[in-house]
């Protein structure tokens, strides 16, 4: 199998989750200049929902693209209104307030929709159903699921619709108006608290329809899961420029390649069988083909962070991003 | 078209305005001169609520009370304010920013025309208009957000210090355009450091210093006042 191309593969998948969550991120930094740590929470709910549905639908006979149809209906509308509600409850009251404030209640809410979340699905890590037959193609060596085409194409979709919507609708222009100076969007007759409410709703909506393709894609859900998932596509927004709509989408692209990568090639690279140099050192160990790996694949996780280290410290603007100084 | 009524602006524990009362008909331009923090820019915030915590007494537009109506309103009932320092969106296109202004407006065909206007007005907006409002010059930008308060086709425009920042040959374009749209039938507040410029552009005028009114009269006369001359003409 031809490790690179099945990463790659992998790498576009996750990384265009990644990138819609991030938009979520990114669009609420860029009008409020809030880090809404709540987001990876809404994601969460959404693959909570939907799973919710589709077990209460499962036996009842209805096709699976049904189910998940219905799963889709109930949780997009769920998370727009719980996006709404944290946005009209828990930050707009702070709006004025000093900006550590929102931030921490922003943790806070995070924290409490885990509470909530633990309340109704419990503790334990649900499976979702296996509804949707799942067929494999072999490219080049490389398998791709019908699931990952269906990710990959529906992100697509997603991100060029939300692109449609901030740069060619009304509404997006008075977004983009009121990100850079709400006080003069005002004058031009913009309703801002209705303005940064679609922001954070359009976002929900998002999130809620990535949560159903993550719970899917592994086929687990639980109720920790956007814990690191919200973490990690903040980093993507970070890295492509925080506030910046484009680089959210190139940003969660380029981190979910390199997250398959780094999972993909850190076994064979940290294998201290493999350096010759180093080979009479464990020559014990090394002999008939034997290995001595440092890290395995479940250091996945942490090449979101090191990248996330890596933009803070040499390019805090991210790839995309401008003008952080006078923002940050 | 506009009674203001004992006005007091005060924010960060300064009274900026100290009870001013004035009153602007329809169609006429009027002046607002006076020195750097005499009150005249928080006057006009005042007017167009972009300060709305810390004012006081009355404002009526056409008759209605609108001092404690919400900011976006106003524009929907004719008052437009042109910002100090012009405001223009930089990282929208000038095209957007025309947009923006129209913002209020479901009138596409009437927009387009309207968008024609501007266009004819302000040709260099034309050029540019996909361009970054961030990349115009200054005194494009000042175009730019004329034409953006404009696009609303409001009865009543209030312009905060327009000449500011530009260089003599662009303020005097400026001043052409805000007398070619005086001409055309809409009320004009202007606030204005160039007394001069501003005296000569309006019909009347109104001398405010330290928050308050101290003079008022038509144009001609403030400019022939020997107070004016010397304070704000250096003669």
């Amino acid at each position: 199998m031809d490790t690179f191309l099945q990463q790659i593969i992998n790498g576009l998948t996750l990384g265009s989750l990644y990138a819609i969550v991030a938009l979520g991120y990114t669009m609420v930094y860029g009008i409020i200049q809030l880090i809404n740590f709540a987001h990876g929470e809404v994601v969460m709910f959404g693959a909570m929902i939907t799973l919710s549905v589709i077990s209460a639908a499962a036996g009842s006979g209805l096709p699976p693209a049904a189910m998940i149809l219905m799963g889709v209906a109930v949780a997009i509308p769920a998370c727009m209104a719980l996006g709404y509600l944290l946005e009209r409850a828990a930050y707009r009251p702070l709006r004025k307030a000093p900006r550590l404030a929102p931030l921490i209640t922003a943790i806070g809410m995070s924290i409490v929709l885990q509470q909530i979340a633990l309340m109704i699905w419990s503790r334990n890590i649900l499976s979702f159903p296996q509804i949707l037959p799942v067929t494999l193609y072999e490219v080049a060596g490389a398998s791709v699921s019908s699931l990952q085409i269906i990710i990959i194409g529906l992100c697509l979709v997603m991100m060029t619709g939300l692109a449609w919507i901030v740069y060619g609708s009304r509404l997006g222009t008075a977004m983009r108006a009121t990100a850079e100076n709400p006080e003069i969007a005002r004058l031009m007759g913009v309703d801002v608290d209705r303005v940064i409410a679609m922001t954070f709703i359009i976002g929900a909506g998002l999130a809620a329809v990535a949560g159903l393709m993550v719970g899917i894609y592994y086929g687990l859900a639980h109720y920790t899961m956007g814990a690191t998932l919200g973490l990690k596509a903040f980093s993507a927004a970070v890295l492509g420029g925080i506030g910046n709509i484009p680089g959210a989408m190139v940003g969660g692209i380029l981190l979910g390649l390199v997250e398959a990568l780094g999972a993909g090639y850190i076994g064979e690279l940290t294998d201290l069988c493999g350096y010759s140099t180093l080979n009479f050192l464990f020559q014990s160990r090394c002999a008939d083909g034997g290995n001595l790996v440092l890290f395995g694949s479940n250091y996945q996780d942490v090449f979101a962070f090191v990248v996330l280290i890596l933009v803070l410290v040499f390019r805090p603007s991210g790839l995309l991003g401008e003008r952080v100084a006078d923002r940050a | 078209m506009l009674a203001v009524l004992n006005l007091k602006v005060s924010y960060g524990g300064i009274t900026a305005v100290k009870g001013v009362s004035f009153a602007i008909e329809q169609g006429e331009t009027v002046a607002f001169i006076g020195t750097n923090g005499a009150g005249k820019t928080s006057m006009l915030k005042a007017l167009a609520r972009v300060l709305n915590e810390g004012t006081q007494g009355s404002i009526k537009l056409r008759g209605e009370e609108i001092i404690a109506m919400p900011p976006h309103h106003l524009i929907r009932n004719g008052l437009a304010l042109v910002p100090e320092g012009r405001g223009v969106f930089a990282r929208l296109s000038v095209a957007e920013n025309l947009a923006m202004g129209a913002y209020i407006r479901n009138d596409r065909q009437e927009i387009a025309a309207d968008l024609g206007r501007v266009y004819e007005l302000l040709p260099q907006l034309r050029e540019r208009h996909r361009q970054l409002a961030g990349t115009l010059s200054g005194g494009e930008q000042q175009m730019l957000a004329l034409g953006r308060a404009l696009m609303a086709r409001p009865q009543l425009l209030l312009l905060d210090e327009p000449s500011m920042g530009l260089a003599p040959l662009m303020v005097n374009k400026v001043f052409e355009t805000i007398r070619t749209v005086a001409a055309s039938g809409v009320t004009i507040v202007l606030v204005e450091q160039n007394a001069k410029l501003a005296l000569q552009t309006a019909r009347r005028g109104y001398v405010m210093e330290s928050g308050c009114i101290t003079l008022a009269g038509s144009s001609s006369a403030l400019l022939a006042d020997p107070r004016v001359r010397k304070a704000y003409l250096g003669e």
